[in-house]
């Protein structure tokens, strides 16, 4: 099957090596026989919504997010309809952030966000910076390591779901022990390094939600060899685990 | 013996007994205020060859990190013995190389002062003043984030800014913190600027201001194809739209112009010309100047030793030197610290490239495919707080025409799985991937491929190559960092 990728702002939102989400995405659909169809979107393009399967924002630092966001903000209904429709999300960082219904930066400029994720952002005072741990009971337990970098405290709506539980690291706003969001088929999270290359279990699940999304039906992926993903997870769990969060 | 026992109990870091607690210690060092300077300068001088003399580690900062926080009056006094001022220089890659190769072409005039291995901190630029020296000059490179305070207190006669890209941001932040950082810093500043006209950002801080000396690249046949991965400051300063780029040199370095307001590379005081360059061996090109021009032969590979080169020339010039002398010194210059260094290892040798950002790891790889890609190489992934402790740059890094070549890969360090995942996703087969997190084994294997008389290819982190370091020094190859003089 193919996949089709619709890229955010990959000239503005690629600050923490988001090529390496795409890059693993790609990889892993490809060794399941699949294609990747990656088309890069930015400033002034227009999208139509029954054209991608998948939708990716990276992060940005202040300045490509006060570019970015009044552009992705034109895209609000047409991205709320592609949700709607089971297609999948993944933003990472200023992504995320943008991903909400809004963003009020460190300069106290308001940006509008996409409203595809029930949450809202806020500049706070010191950055948050470092390895972070993460275990998401609804998969199961699994675990995610990353690396965060962020001025915003992202506040969830009432019942919306976080992405994981923090086991070492900031999280969302430093203070609720939640990380990240996932709505449906929308998951956003402050979790880059790149995120993917080391937790490959995530980068599957958002491949077969979007293998779903084109086939209307549930996919297996058959188990690759990830000897050296595991790894570099475990290398990086240790890493927050000992100096998360501080 | 006995003295080193003493004043080693009274070192911040290490006391221990409560007759020498570390405030017991600075507010001694402090009263040292109302001696002579000289005296002063003796006295905190001191405590680094102690430093030494235990074994501790370079020394190059303890006695400058006790006097910038015990009297930092005492490092702008300092600082004024240079009766032909200080200059600083900054950058996000190549300082060290500018600031080497400027004070080689500097010490034509005179002696020279200089801070070496890597001592670019607060500690250890006050540390480099305090050393005994003739020199009538100084030039000094800065840590970017240290650029503040440094040129507070020293109050340089020139402030010389080579480039900015995105780095280890968990350390610096984001990069406007850098620049708006900067911005302050030279408008408070009486100090003759010398920067990099190709770097947007950059030319904008000598936007409108008299005593200013720009510099750049003129020579498109040198120009990329296109806009590297993730470069950043491809934005207008003054509205935001993306630029129209004649030339695109490195990064975001390069010849542009704003197609909405106008805004446009500022014509070049200082540029360099007619570039040919020479695989791994070095480069020739012309050092072009509003009243004349001079051919530099220069002994360091690729076009960001051009763009140090250049920027070296220009701090010098701004600081008296003639082309005469540029040329003499940039003759003489050979590689600075771990920067495509060649250090010999029994009948083979190093080649060592520094890595520490995608600009810098771009600039590395591109030099070393040009002159031809090597078959095996070590490189080495730590995340210490000097290396950045995220890793998620080297997914930044254009690795993809090295991947290319490699017959085998030792990745190492203490991320070294990382490194093998950004190479596997680049293109190279995993079976050709071998990770070893320890470093000296990692540097065997790659040597036990090399062939007699042959060259290793390793691309260290910063603690990684200062470990690197170690392990040649130990097997006879390389003085301790602190005897080292580039």
């Amino acid at each position: 099957m193919n996949i089709r990728v619709a890229h955010l702002y990959p000239d503005l939102l690629n600050i923490y090596a988001d090529r390496g989400n795409i890059a693993v995405l790609k990889a892993r659909a490809e060794a399941r026989g699949h294609t990747f169809d990656v088309h890069a979107i930015t400033l002034g393009d227009t999208i139509d919504p029954s054209a991608f399967d998948l939708y990716y924002l990276g992060g940005g630092q202040d300045r490509e997010q006060q570019i970015v966001a009044p552009d992705l903000s034109r895209h609000a209904a047409t991205l709320r309809s592609a949700f709607d429709d089971g297609a999948v999300f993944l933003a990472v960082c200023g992504g995320y952030q943008l991903l909400g219904r809004g963003y009020r930066d460190s300069s106290g400029r308001e940006l509008p966000g996409a409203g595809v994720l029930p949450l809202e952002t806020v500049a706070g005072e010191r950055r948050l910076i470092g390895d972070v741990l993460l275990t998401c009971d609804w998969a199961g337990g699994s675990t995610l390591a990353g690396f965060e970098n962020h001025a915003g405290r992202t506040l969830l709506d009432a019942g919306a779901l976080p992405l994981g539980t923090v086991v070492a690291g900031y999280g969302n706003d430093g203070e609720s022990g939640a990380e990240g969001c996932r709505h449906g088929r929308a998951y956003g999270t402050y979790l880059h390094g790149p995120l993917l290359p080391r937790n490959p279990w995530f980068a599957d699940l958002l491949l077969s939600e979007a293998l779903e999304h084109v086939s209307g039906r549930a996919v297996e992926l058959a188990p690759l060899d990830d000897a050296l993903e595991r790894a570099a997870h475990d290398v990086a769990a240790a890493r927050a685990r000992s100096r998360g969060g501080r | 013996m006995q003295s080193i026992t003493r004043a080693r109990n009274g070192l911040p870091a290490r006391s221990a007994s409560p007759g020498a607690s570390p405030a017991h210690t600075l507010a001694l060092v402090g009263s040292l205020r109302s001696l002579l300077l000289p005296a002063e300068a003796a006295a905190f001088r001191t405590l680094g060859t102690i430093s030494r003399a235990t074994g501790r580690g370079g020394g190059t900062t303890l006695p400058g990190k006790l006097l910038w926080r015990v009297d930092r009056g005492a490092i702008a006094a300092i600082a004024r013995r240079f009766t032909n001022g200080v200059a600083l220089v900054s950058a996000t890659n190549g300082k060290t190389t500018t600031a080497a190769m400027a004070t080689d072409i500097l010490e034509q005039l005179g002696p020279v002062l200089a801070n070496p291995g890597g001592a670019n901190l607060t500690s250890g630029v006050s540390s480099s003043l305090l050393a005994p020296s003739r020199a009538t000059r100084a030039v000094l490179e800065v840590d970017e984030a240290a650029l503040p305070p440094i040129a507070d207190a020293v109050v340089p006669r020139v402030i010389c800014l080579g480039n900015l890209f995105r780095d280890q941001l968990d350390r610096y932040g984001e990069l406007e913190h850098v620049a708006n950082r900067w911005k302050r810093v030279v408008e408070a500043s009486t100090a003759t600027l010398v920067v990099n006209a190709d770097d947007p950002r950059l030319a904008a801080l000598a936007r409108g201001r008299e005593r200013a000396v720009l510099f750049g690249v003129d020579d498109p046949r040198h120009a990329l194809p296109g806009l590297q991965h993730a470069v950043d400051s491809v934005y207008c300063t003054s509205c935001g739209t993306p630029y129209a780029y004649t030339a695109i040199y490195s990064g975001h370095l390069g010849d542009y112009a704003c197609p909405n307001c106008g805004e446009a590379r500022p014509p070049l005081d200082i540029a360099a010309c007619e570039i040919e360059l020479r695989g791994l061996e070095g480069s020739s090109f012309t050092i072009r100047t509003h009243a004349d021009d001079v051919r530099v032969e220069l002994a360091v590979p690729g076009l960001y030793n051009v763009y140090n080169a250049v920027a070296a020339a220009a701090l010098a010039i701004a600081s008296g030197a003639t082309l005469a002398n540029v040329a003499a010194g940039l003759s003489r210059f050979t590689a600075a610290w771990g920067r495509f260094e060649r250090i010999p290892i029994g009948d083979r040798q190093a080649l060592i490239l520094l890595i520490k950002n995608p600009a810098g790891a771009n600039e590395a790889v591109r030099t070393l495919v040009s002159g031809g890609a090597p078959r095996t190489a070590v490189i080495a992934l730590n995340d210490e707080i000097a290396d950045g402790r995220d890793v998620s740059w080297i997914w930044d890094v254009d690795f993809e025409p090295l991947a290319e070549h490699l017959d085998h890969l030792v990745a190492t360090g203490t991320r070294a799985e990382e490194l093998a995942l950004r190479f596997a996703h680049g293109g190279l087969d995993r079976a050709r991937i071998t990770v070893e997190h320890d470093l000296e084994l990692a540097f065997d294997r790659g040597l036990a491929e090399t062939a007699s008389g042959g060259e290793l290819v390793v691309m260290p982190t910063y603690t990684a190559m200062l470990e690197l370091r170690g392990l040649a020094a130990k097997r006879g190859g390389l003085p301790a960092y602190w005897e080292a003089t580039t």
